[in-house]
């Protein structure tokens, strides 16, 4: 019974992990680049949610009003920072995206009032538990676990049938080529990063009422690499499975093995896949083709 | 010694679902220019990944002076008397040209990591013969004016003719060339058979090439072999394999187009 | 403008080009000795801090820089060598030693880091560095029986053939010496063929293969190499600080060092010193800004993150060749002046091609 409980919240923790793993592929296929803003981006999700709150907007409204909004933000993000860079080594562009988080995280705390502080987001199910078959489950672990699934689902419809998951793929492995075909890549990227921030923001929302929300929330982020790592980077669902692998293995951690496994937990696993299989679980064979 | 260097029997490689080679066999005496033609596809720069060990055969074997290859990691192939150059360029960008060409050298270094640390004595004649080396080919090629360049300013042209100087370097006594004329123009192709057949008569090593363009191979391949999806369709003179119809047909075009060819050669 | 006429094979080896190569690094050798003389003794500390970070950054240089093998947990390193220096000379050992020692062990924990370099590329490796110093971070917090924790070690001041270095000046002169050797050691391995075998494998890994370079080795030996430089360091930032903790080996700590080596010149020997320079610089303009800002950005607790992230992007877009690279730019402006021509050092574009094989 323990286990399950345990392995309940592992999964729900493992969902939040999934969702910013989820983000860091998509752009990854679609641009390989590696965001390492993407905690960042959660952070900045979840404050505007309680920004709008605390203004006086129902929730109902400030959740797609936040999720809208960090879209545009990522795209922004894209127009201005990415988009001038894009061809250069890898090395590059994630010295830029951690250059971007570090700004990011900077700038939020000079916002005044807000930004210094800890803030929760007020959600009807604050709080609330069910009980069931002898197991205690917070309603905030079932919420993210139940959105993490509808949420997957409706990506995968979207890329499955429709023609932007093909013209992602198309401009992930040859942009040169795609531009000839005619897919308009710029602005696809712009999609993507947009896509990938509003991911984001919706876990922010998520999270927020379980850890609260303060400017350091993004080092969170920093769990999800071993969690997209795991999954094999470039994989959607292995994101979503490496995360809650993490997430479960950190969980069990925390109880089973002594003070101070559970914060490496995750990076412990990281490192014995890379050497087992180090295309993770659902990786791609990287390999130079001459 | 043998008059066989390399020795290519039955070779088979599989790619998932692909067979990109079948049953591949050929020999390459010492001291001629043999060359591979065929459509694109037909599996040549798949026969040099196979040498040079980039991946291994699914059978069959490659003999090198009698010792087979097929067990050696890739970088065990340039201290073997192999070298290579790329279809497309593989050059060390960020280098200049000069240090490519050094590098090239870098099996014949007499020196170890600590000798290098503390630069000795050993370490210096070690780098001047690596120099000396270099030099040479520079003379050779005609490089002079891009010694001290950048490779990732220089022009295509250019930058074929250092991938080449590069493999010369290692001192090989194969030469594996990529297709060694595509992007060049009509001059460029020009120098490259002259350079062709000086590697031959005045370094004394044996070219095995890849090439699509048929007046170069005709003026200095001694034998020629032609593949189709990953199988031989016909071996023997530069005449021979392209009036062989099945080259004709798969490869080459029409009797016509052969004959024009002829005339240009 | 100056002409150079090469008439030997040696003039290319040897590490002074030219006279002025001479003269003008000469003339900084000098000023640096005789630097006690006439800066405070603040200036001298932060130069000593300076020093240190040089030689971490020398470190760094060598693996990401020359090798192109990102790392983004190399504080785990610097933390390696500096609690072994303190655990050793705590314990009797000399100070030469157990710098040594420390030394040794960082590139023992990089030869292990480096094991899984050997399978994977880009960015599994950064994420594998990433973890590695986290856990060693945590290693650091935990072990307590040899590390002290989270309540930290203290670290006597280094003795030296039985003087004991106390303060700035003492201290000041021993980075001297260690960051003057580090110096000399990577610039003889790039000017040979270790060196060479490095950048090959930066820029081309299957060409660096069928040259007969082999990876496996060459790329362990790289993260042997930056660990042992970067352990160095360490030990003698144990030495300066007097008092350690694990707080001080954690991830700001791996991304500053990047922001060293990104800010100096990615692939320079020179960068490692300006990206020092600048690390060390940037916190002390930042205080006296502060003055100078309204007080909700003075205050704020992100300030610094805000800043050093700025700095950061900025390099990236628009100085990717980093401080080196404007110097060398400036250089030849005045050299080819009037003749300098405004695209000379222009990045080219690149269309994105993605290595995965499919």
């Amino acid at each position: 019974m323990e286990i399950l409980q345990l392995t309940i919240s592992g999964i729900a923790l493992g969902c939040i992990y999934a969702l910013i793993a989820l983000g860091f592929v998509l752009i990854y296929k679609a641009t390989e680049t590696v965001n390492f803003a993407q905690g960042e981006f959660m952070m900045l999700g979840a404050f505007a949610g309680v920004v709008l709150t605390m203004l006086g907007l129902p929730l109902l409204l400030a959740v797609p009003l936040t999720v809208a909004g960090m879209a545009g933000f990522g795209m922004l993000v894209e127009r201005l920072a990415i988009r001038p860079i894009l061809g250069q080594p890898q090395f590059t562009v994630v010295m830029l995206t951690i250059g971007m988080g570090y700004v990011m995280r900077g700038l939020i705390t000079m916002v005044p009032g807000i930004g210094a502080g800890t803030h929760t987001l007020p959600v009807p199910y604050q709080g609330m538990v069910w009980r069931t078959g002898g197991l205690v489950l917070s309603v905030e672990q079932v919420a993210v676990i139940g959105v993490t699934a509808a949420l997957c689902a409706v990506l995968y419809l979207v890329f499955r049938y429709s023609r932007i998951g093909v013209a992602m793929q198309a401009s992930s492995q040859n942009q040169l080529a795609a531009y000839y075909m005619g897919i308009p890549v710029r602005r696809l990227n712009g999609l993507v990063w947009g896509l990938s921030a509003s991911v984001a923001a919706i876990a922010g929302l998520l999270l927020a009422p379980i850890t609260f929300v303060h400017a350091s929330m993004g080092m969170l982020g920093l769990k999800a690499f071993p969690a997209a790592v795991v999954g094999g980077f470039g994989s959607l669902p292995g994101a979503i499975v490496g995360g809650l692998v993490i997430g479960v293995v950190e969980s069990l951690a925390g109880f089973y093995l002594p003070e101070g496994f559970k914060d490496v937990a995750a990076y412990v696993v990281v490192l014995v896949m890379l050497v087992i299989k180090p295309n993770g679980l659902f990786g791609e064979n990287l390999r130079k083709k001459v | 010694m043998t008059d066989t260097l390399l020795s290519v029997r039955d070779l088979s490689v599989r790619f998932g679902g692909v067979l990109a080679l079948n049953g591949v066999s050929f020999d390459v005496r010492r001291g001629e220019v043999f060359t591979l033609i065929g459509p694109n596809g037909a599996g040549k720069t798949t026969v040099f990944n196979l040498i040079s060990r980039i991946y291994p055969p699914t059978s069959g074997e490659i003999l090198w002076q009698g010792e087979v290859l097929t067990q050696l990691p890739p970088h065990a192939i340039a201290a073997q008397g192999i070298a290579r150059t790329f279809q497309n360029i593989e050059l060390f960008e960020h280098a200049t040209v000069l240090q490519n060409l050094l590098i090239g050298h870098h099996t014949h270094r007499a020196a170890g990591f600590w000798a290098d640390l503390l630069f000795t004595p050993a370490a210096r004649r070690s780098e001047l013969a690596a120099r000396h080396k270099a030099e040479e080919m520079i003379e050779l090629l005609d490089l002079q004016a891009h010694r001290d360049a950048l490779v990732a300013g220089l022009p295509y042209g250019v930058r074929k003719v250092v991938e080449l100087a590069r493999a010369l370097c290692s001192g090989p006594r194969l030469l594996l060339l990529d297709e060694p004329s595509s992007g060049l123009n009509v001059e460029e192709t020009e120098d490259m058979a002259w350079w062709i057949r000086d590697i031959q008569s005045e370094l004394g090593i044996t070219v095995l090439m890849v090439e699509h363009d048929m007046s170069l191979v005709s003026r200095v391949s001694d034998r020629v072999l032609a593949m189709n999806q990953g199988q031989v369709l016909a071996q023997g003179t530069p005449a021979g394999v392209q009036a062989h119809p099945g080259v004709i047909e798969a490869y080459l075009g029409t009797v016509d187009d052969v004959a024009s060819l002829r005339r240009a050669a | 403008m100056r002409f150079l006429f090469k008439t030997d094979y040696r003039q290319d080896l040897s590490l002074a080009r030219h006279s002025g190569h001479v003269f003008w690094y000469g003339l900084l050798l000098v000023c640096l000795l005789i630097a006690p003389g006439w800066a405070s003794s603040y200036w001298i500390a932060q130069l000593g801090f300076v020093l240190i970070y040089a030689i971490a950054g020398l470190g760094l240089m060598v693996l990401s820089g020359y090798t192109g093998l990102l790392s983004i947990g190399h504080a785990a390193f610097l933390g390696v060598g500096a609690y072994a220096q303190a655990w050793l000379t705590s314990h009797g050992v000399p100070f030469v030693p157990a710098l040594l020692a420390a030394g040794a062990l960082s590139a023992l924990a990089g030869v292990v880091v480096g094991l899984p370099a050997l399978r994977v590329k880009g960015i599994y490796l950064a994420i594998a560095t990433l973890a590695f110093g986290l856990i060693v971070e945590e290693v650091l917090a935990r072990w307590d029986s040899v590390t002290g924790g989270n309540a930290g070690l203290p670290v006597a001041a280094p003795q030296l053939f039985g003087y004991v270095l106390e303060g700035p000046v003492a201290f000041y002169y021993l980075a001297l010496a260690v960051c003057l050797l580090a110096t000399l050691a990577v610039l003889n391995l790039l000017r040979s063929a270790t060196g060479r075998a490095f950048i090959a494998i930066r820029d081309s890994e299957i060409s660096a293969q069928s040259m007969g370079i082999h990876l496996a080795r060459y790329k362990t030996l790289s993260f042997a190499l930056s660990a042992a430089l970067v352990g160095i360091a360490g030990a003698l930032y144990a030495h300066k600080l007097r008092y350690i903790s694990p707080e001080q080996f954690g991830i700001a700590q791996s991304i500053d060092l990047l922001l060293l080596v990104v800010v100096g010149g990615l692939g320079s020997v020179h960068g490692a010193f300006l990206g020092a320079i600048f690390l060390i610089v940037m916190p002390q303009t930042i205080v006296l800004a502060k003055d100078f800002l309204p007080p909700a950005i003075a205050q704020a607790s992100g300030l610094q993150a805000l800043v050093y992230g700025t700095v950061l992007m900025a390099f990236v877009l628009f100085e990717p060749l980093g401080l080196y690279g404007r110097w060398c730019k400036i250089r030849t402006y005045l050299e080819l002046f009037p003749f300098y021509r405004q695209g000379m050092f222009r990045r080219q574009k690149a269309f994105q091609r993605s290595e995965r094989l499919k």
